[in-house]
């Protein structure tokens, strides 16, 4: 009888696992993916406050992971007005938040890769001048691994000598740029023994005339060497700025265009 | 025992009768004859499941005055065994040996039914087997469930040297290309004109790419489409007697590259290339080709991402 739980909780887990069943709904709106830690991750990372899940926010992901450790994951908000927020969180995953962005001037789309650990829903939640979270995501299956594997960069000895190094491009568009930028960081996320927590935690971009264009915090499951994509105001020149979690600086000034392209 | 425990128990009971009274698993496998004394054991057009066992896969056999030559063993100990087994009914002459084309577990993870023969591969493939063997074992039973117990990698334990190598009045030639994996063997058969090219062609099924060079591939193609041949066995889906096969693997890989490539050269995220823009018809109605070509994204976008990245104007002092 090894199928047959004999622990409260897990009758729990089977129960609430039902489709169909929903004996402990939580307040509010229903999860449209059905996850049993929804309840959990709204009122612990949105302390309970006022949302809804709208079909506006975007999280494009592939159904199912190829490569644990680079989950390509681009979170859409651009057709909500007046976005001051975005918190994406994988809630399945042993370190629930991924990112946060204030897009201030920049649109509300932010691309980049994210480590998953197993199958899980992955959330962006967009706080609108509302005062309401505006909830999308979907679900990627996965194999696993990818949060308590060491990254490659800590198994190569030369990683330290390219810490928080920068390569970027612009791409002009109809409105601004798109920028897409790489910053070289281990990632680590600390659930590797003998490894501890390394990453970097926040990094923001000004304009030429130092005008803040968008704010972001990085947390540990964001992918090793992180790759992000924005779509910001501007012509292409732009001071990137942050650091990690060990006080290590990331700085940087993008000139825009391409080497030899000139800068458009 | 109350009515709120009861759901949870039925299913329970439900799971752990599939399980005592499964019935023998079968892969069904019937040689098909393809040229005097030469089979294929066709498998199907799809992703592993537990339905399929794993059985996407085309193994053959040759049956010589001196035995049977093997061609790829199959994605278990279980098929491997019925391989077999289906040998058996078709011919009294003993298996002599085998040859596993690629280290992809599809085509060697049978090899433990034919431990007692001598088993060859090419030098890179017997590498990559040695190194991720155990870990394609664990990914093929999570896909394909209880088809995969008792599964055990056994590394082929003979280095293939390129060249003709005759079997009771047969002349094979052995060709090491790479592009689909770092080592990929060809077998023609020049008395019959059959032609294993194991996964370097694919027919009516989207190209696999987890260790592909795309560059290195096409010109492994470019030279099988020299050899001659009278019947081409693909690694995956139908026996052709002509050369489509090829020029269709062909052509998938070249949309494949030159689109990926264009998506990083004009900034596009690799989320935003998982719907791939505007395939071609013939690119499209390729078995599993939605799933394949999100695969490819995370295999081969990266590359080309670095690449268009890297040549952007950043000034930068680092300690
Ligand atoms: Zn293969």
């Amino acid at each position: 009888m090894r199928y047959l739980p004999d622990k409260p909780v897990a009758w729990f887990v089977l129960l609430v696992l039902l489709p169909g069943q929903s004996l402990l709904a939580a307040a509010g709106p229903e999860d449209p993916l059905g996850s049993f830690m929804w309840a959990e991750m709204h009122a612990r990372l949105l302390r309970g406050e006022p949302v809804v899940f709208d079909d506006r926010v975007r999280v494009l992901m592939p159904a199912e992971a190829e490569d644990s450790m680079n989950v390509p994951v681009l979170v859409d908000a651009t057709a909500l007005a007046d976005v001051e927020r975005i918190l994406v969180f994988a809630e399945l995953n042993p370190i629930h938040k991924v990112l946060e962005m204030r897009p201030h001037r920049a649109a509300a789309r932010i691309g980049f890769r994210l480590k998953v650990q197993q199958a899980t829903p992955v959330r962006a939640a967009v706080l609108a001048r509302d005062g309401t979270w505006h909830v999308g995501g979907s679900i990627v299956d996965a194999a696993g691994g990818g949060c308590t594997a060491p990254s490659i960069g800590s198994a190569n000895p030369d990683w330290a000598s390219r810490l928080g190094e920068v390569a970027a491009r612009t791409w002009p568009r109809e409105d601004g740029v798109r920028l897409r930028m790489r910053v070289m960081h281990p990632m680590d996320t600390g659930l590797v023994a003998g490894i501890p927590a390394f990453y970097i935690e926040e990094l923001e971009l000004r304009d030429a005339a130092g005008e803040l264009a968008t704010e972001l915090w990085l947390y540990e499951p964001v992918a090793e060497n992180p790759v992000l994509t924005l779509d910001l105001p501007g012509s292409g020149r732009f001071t990137v700025s942050g650091r990690d979690n060990n006080g290590n600086p990331v700085l940087a000034e993008v000139l825009g265009g391409e080497a030899g392209g000139g800068a458009r | 025992m109350n009515g709120f425990r009861c759901l949870p128990l039925v299913l329970v009971l439900l799971m752990l009768s599939v399980d005592a009274f499964a019935v023998k698993r079968d892969y069904g496998l019937v040689p098909q004859q393809v040229a005097p004394g030469t089979y294929v054991l066709l498998g199907f057009n799809e992703h592993f499941n537990f339905r399929n066992g794993g059985n996407i896969v085309n193994t053959g056999f040759i049956v010589t005055d001196a035995g049977v030559v093997v061609i790829d063993t199959g994605p278990s100990r279980l098929y491997g065994e019925q391989m077999r087994e289906a040998i058996a009914k078709v011919t009294d002459q003993p298996v002599v040996k085998v040859f596993n084309t690629h280290l992809h577990p599809d085509h060697f993870l049978g090899n433990q039914a034919f431990e007692d023969l001598p088993e060859a591969a090419l030098a890179g493939t017997i590498e990559g087997i040695r190194q991720n063997g155990e870990m394609f074992n664990e990914s093929l039973y999570r896909l394909c469930g209880p088809w995969e117990a008792g599964t055990r990698v056994v590394v082929p334990g003979l280095v293939v040297t390129p060249g003709v190598e005759e079997v009771g009045g047969h002349r094979l030639r052995l060709i090491g290309y790479d592009g689909h994996t770092d080592a990929d063997l060809a077998i023609l058969d020049e008395t019959t004109g059959v032609l294993f090219a194991g996964d370097l062609v694919f027919h009516g099924r989207a190209p696999t790419t987890p260790h592909a060079d795309i560059g290195r591939w096409l010109a492994s193609l470019d030279a099988l489409a020299g050899l001659s041949f009278s019947v081409l066995v693909p690694g995956h889906g139908a026996v052709s007697t002509n050369d489509d096969p090829i020029r269709q693997t062909r052509d998938y890989l070249v949309w494949l590259r030159d689109g990926l490539k264009r998506g990083a050269e004009q900034g596009s995220d690799m989320a935003e290339l998982l719907s791939p823009r505007e395939p071609p018809a013939s690119i499209r109605r390729l078995a599993v080709f939605a799933a394949e070509y999100q695969r490819s994204v995370a295999h081969l976008f990266p590359a080309f991402e670095r690449a268009a990245i890297e040549r952007g104007r950043v000034v930068q002092e680092l300690d």
